[in-house]
């Protein structure tokens, strides 16, 4: 068995094992052990790479191909290079989060973790697919779920959310099926065979009039799960309604489903494409970068602020790997995994203040610092690391988006990206008004004098995602190198 | 014409044996044991089905009126396993309900009747087989919509269905005249060579197809199919939305691609137009049904719009992505209606409210109705998703961007009122939830083929490709 398909196959089992467990001991526990599993695989992929980096200098390596549907060419064909090694890192701590963070999850625990374990194949075939039509099965696999997953568990305007979520997702990938289709069907411009292959596909000149009339159906397609303007509604909508673990997962993993289809699928088989329209797609990013921003300020529920944070943060992800350079493309994978484990982090931490408190208004919340320190002092932590402290992992992931988005001479690149720039300076304001009213201060409510400590799987979860992002600010150069290696087709291809 | 000709017709053969047999026996079955007629019709038909796996060799026979070949034989064993399952999954509503009344063996030679009549007409040769068959096939089963005679609206089904399928068949035999006009002949093979673009072909065409149109209810001739559905037996409803949509399809596909190539500029217009209109329609009337019944109605039209996105290229690619779609359909659509019907024959519900809070009563039914929407909204893995992909890639080869666009914002359509299902299944508790209750096995075999079906189609390719290998006489 390859090392790659495991990232399926152990997934598979564990739902399988979840069919028969009784109850949400037994649900939880099968649960643990599957994701630890992940994690574990994840982590060796991790060294494996390093080590098969050393003696193979392919653009993929860990490669299996097997034909599927023969008259289409549509193969199971994967692969990973080290922007997808980062990622599957990513997905794998979130989900092992998530499910600390569900350790008590009292409704259908056992509908729950297998909903949740369904999302992660999905997300996890996402990131290891070479073939278009297997990424797109993948691609769905992963947002359906969603809609049990809100609908079920979540809280408030529920139905409504998951409604609008599921659907403006799926009818993003419908779009971007069209636009499949048709780089499919000209995949054969250098006279070769139709086919699904990624890296086949990249080395075809398929013609100009072609890549600029699907661009912008296959960018929009993806773009929309990375929370795009004007296509970012279901995003805060989804979050506040989602139950904690959804909501790590979604922003954390499912999110970043855009911006790497965004590169690997959009800009990387049609450049010419991304040539033409990247100024049109550069200014609605920038728009959701500062609009995101604003919006947070404006917010007084805790999960609201940090969606509109997230549309900000992965604005700024879309925006990077459109200015079509080295670094700002470095930059966009760091930042994608910064926020990844950051947003996921405050969920996480978010979900804890509303089960402790039943609320998630920050005007009637007041002094936690006081009665539960340690998560309101991981607070002050992760939103320090969203404004882009340095030590931080968003420091680094931000410093590199704005020097290289800076390296145009174009004045307008330049001047989008100082528009840009003041983002952070919005973003601190509001995450220092939320540790201001929420952490500090006198406590609002004498209930809050007898809150739960933490327990020891909260902490779990907590300390398996700020790991990451302390670590990533403190020695982002091996993860750095690892990205920039492979941005070399990518470069090769575009630039 | 010897003996082993009359083999290539044993799918038609052993079924009349069946019928007969079915006639005979209930003079035999004493009055106090009636439920066994099922029990054998179900075990004959069974058999039946097994039968039609073996292979068979591609000829015809009378002079050409009857041929086959392995697709035309394919197709066969994809009605007789849609009709195998149909059988298991109302064999409960006729043991308790139809039996009784000493009327149990009419059901099944109406129903077998009418299979027979789709054999010949998929079989034909010529268009007298092809009518004669169409006639058939359509007759018995307005009988059969009215076959609860104690409700209204059963009457009032059959009586529409009849109505409706006269007008039809009518106008498509008025049709069939003018083409016969123009060529001369009324075989196929003959026709294909002689037909040119006239007036009067185009107006035959015209006519041939709207009377075809009528029977796989494409939008503006589907005004009978929610009608008829809500009042027909549910298992006669899926009859009309699973078996006879499907032959029809495969009809319409057979003459387009042969006989009438020729005319490929005027229909290529025709369906192109008639496949926007009944995805729309059908997509958006299905949006606010509230009985279940209807609800399937509405979304069996869409999908038949769907199923127009394979037809338009009219070449190898099409015809394998439309008998792979219904194939996948025929299980997807049988799913959906064996979960209604097992509630219905329980506790007599069929409006979408009486299903909220079904998870946590029935968690196995549900999980059922839910493949089976996500199958017919086209949602990996299940199977309903590839077959639904590769009729857009067939509708993309030949440059058809427009329309497979416009199919894709059907398909996000289609995927709310799925998801309302779904919703009140999953997400809304409901103190007047329909309770716990278990299946009988015929049932529960009939819905684990479907879900079996359901989920191994699509990923397992090799099937694909044989469809594929087999629709090459389009090539």
């Amino acid at each position: 068995m390859d090392i790659l398909s495991l990232f399926i196959i152990v997934p598979i089992i564990t739902i399988l094992a979840l069919v028969f467990a009784k109850g949400l001991k037994q649900a939880r526990i099968i649960s643990m052990i599957g994701s630890m599993v992940q994690l574990g695989m994840s982590i060796n992929l991790a060294f494996a790479y390093f080590a098969e980096r050393d003696t193979n200098s392919d653009i993929m390596v860990f490669t299996k191909d097997v034909v599927w549907y023969k008259e289409f060419n549509i193969h199971y064909y994967i692969g990973v290079d080290g922007i997808s090694v980062a990622l599957l890192l990513l997905t794998s701590i979130v989900v092992l989060a998530g499910v600390f963070i569900s350790w008590k999850m009292k409704d259908l625990p056992k509908e729950f973790f297998i909903s949740l374990i369904v999302l992660s194949i999905g997300v996890y075939g996402f990131f290891i697919s070479l073939d278009l039509f297997t990424m797109f099965v993948f691609f769905e696999i992963a947002v359906i779920p969603m809609y049990l997953l809100i609908g079920i568990w979540g809280s408030g305007p529920k139905e409504y959310s998951a409604m609008k979520l599921t659907l403006m997702l799926m009818g993003a990938s419908a779009v971007l099926l069209v636009g499949i289709l048709g780089i499919y069907f000209n995949s054969d411009a250098d006279g070769g065979a139709l086919t699904f292959n990624i890296l086949e596909i990249a080395q075809v000149n398929i013609p100009l009039e072609i890549q600029k009339l699907f661009f912008p159906l296959v960018f929009i397609g993806f773009a929309v799960i990375g929370a795009l303007f004007p296509f970012h509604t279901w995003s805060p909508d989804g979050h506040a309604s989602a139950p904690t673990a959804v909501s790590m997962l979604h922003a954390g993993v499912l999110m970043k489903l855009g911006g790497y289809g965004v590169f690997r699928v959009a800009m990387y088989l049609l450049p010419e494409g991304a040539l033409h329209w990247s100024w049109f797609f550069i200014i609605l990013s920038a728009i959701g970068v500062i609009y995101g921003a604003f919006a947070a300020i404006k917010q007084t529920d805790l999960k609201y602020i940090n969606a509109y944070s997230s549309v900000s943060h992965l604005g700024l992800v879309l925006f990077a790997l459109l200015m079509l350079n080295k670094t700002a493309w470095n930059g966009a994978i760091l930042q994608s995994l910064s926020h990844g484990f950051m947003t996921a982090l405050f969920f996480a931490l978010i979900g804890m203040i509303y089960g402790r408190t039943h609320t998630r208004d920050i005007t009637k919340l007041g002094g936690l610092l006081k009665v539960i320190p340690f998560i309101s002092v991981i607070y002050v932590i992760a939103g320090l690391a969203s404004l882009g402290l340095p030590g931080f992992s968003g420091f680094v992931a931000e410093m590199n988006i704005f020097v290289g988005a800076f390296q145009h001479d174009d004045m307008f690149y330049r001047v989008v990206t100082i528009i840009s720039v003041s983002a952070i300076v919005v973003t601190a304001v509001y995450i220092l008004r939320v540790v201001g009213i929420m952490l500090m201060g006198p406590i609002k409510n004498d209930s809050y004098l007898t809150l739960e400590r933490v327990t020891w799987y909260e902490k779990s979860g907590i300390l398996l995602l700020l790991t990451p992002i302390v670590g990533m600010g403190v020695a982002p150069l091996w993860l750095s190198n690892m990205i920039l290696e492979s941005l070399q087709p990518f470069i090769q291809g575009l630039l | 014409m010897n003996f082993s000709n009359f083999l290539l017709m044993r799918q038609e053969i052993l079924l009349l044996a069946i019928i007969l047999l079915l006639i005979v026996a209930e003079i035999f079955i004493s009055p106090k044991k009636k439920q066994s007629i099922v029990h054998l019709a179900i075990f004959l038909f069974g058999i039946h089905t097994i039968v039609g796996f073996f292979a068979i060799e591609e000829s015809s026979l009378f002079g050409g009126m009857f041929r086959t070949n392995g697709l035309i034989h394919f197709f066969k064993n994809i009605l007789n396993v849609g009709v195998l399952v149909l059988l298991l999954q109302s064999a409960d509503w006729l043991k308790e309900k139809i039996v009784h009344h000493n009327r149990g063996t009419e059901f099944f030679v109406l129903l077998f009747a009418s299979l027979l009549g789709m054999y010949f007409m998929i079989s034909a040769g010529d268009f007298l087989m092809f009518y004669l068959g169409l006639e058939l096939s359509t007759l018995p089963v307005a009988a059969l919509a009215a076959y609860e005679t104690t409700k209204r609206k059963s009457n009032e089904a059959g009586i529409k269905l009849i109505l409706s399928a006269a007008l039809a068949s009518g106008v498509s035999l008025f049709g069939i005249s003018m083409l016969y006009a123009t060529t001369g002949s009324i075989y196929f093979n003959a026709i294909a060579e002689v037909i040119t673009t006239t007036n009067l072909s185009v107006l035959g065409l015209i006519l041939f197809f709207a009377g075809l149109a009528f029977k796989i209810s494409l939008v503006p001739f589907h005004f009978w199919t929610a009608d008829v559905y809500e009042g027909a037996p549910i298992s006669i409803a899926s009859y009309l939305s699973v078996i006879s949509k499907g032959a029809a399809v495969f009809i319409l596909m057979m003459l387009l691609f042969t006989v009438l190539k020729p005319l490929m500029p005027i229909w290529e217009h025709m369906v192109y137009v008639f496949a926007i209109l009944t995805m729309f329609i059908g997509n958006l009337f299905a949006l606010r049904q509230k009985n279940m019944k209807r609800f399937l109605a509405f979304s069996s039209i869409a999908q038949a719009g769907f199923i127009l996105l394979g037809l338009i290229i009219g070449n190898q690619l099409g015809t394998a992505t439309v008998v792979y779609f219904v194939l996948i359909y025929v299980f997807s659509n049988l799913a959906a209606f064996g979960v209604v019907q097992a509630i219905s024959l329980q506790t007599g519900k069929e409006q979408m409210e009486d299903y909220e809070g079904l998870y946590r009563t029935n968690p196995k039914l549900s999980l059922v109705m839910m493949l089976a929407l996500f199958s017919l909204a086209g949602i990996p893995p299940v199977a309903g998703f590839f077959g639904k992909f590769f009729l857009f890639t067939a509708a993309a080869s030949e440059g058809y961007y427009v329309l497979v666009f416009l199919a894709v914002v059907n398909v996000t359509i289609s995927l709310y009122y799925y998801l309302l299902v779904v919703r009140a299944m999953f997400l809304r508790k409901s103190d007047t939830a329909i309770p716990f209750f278990k299946s009988k096995i015929y049932m529960r075999l009939g819905l684990v083929i479907t879900v079996l079906g359901i989920l191994i189609l699509g990923l397992y390719s090799p099937l694909y490709d044989y469809i594929y290998e087999l629709s090459s006489i389009f090539n």
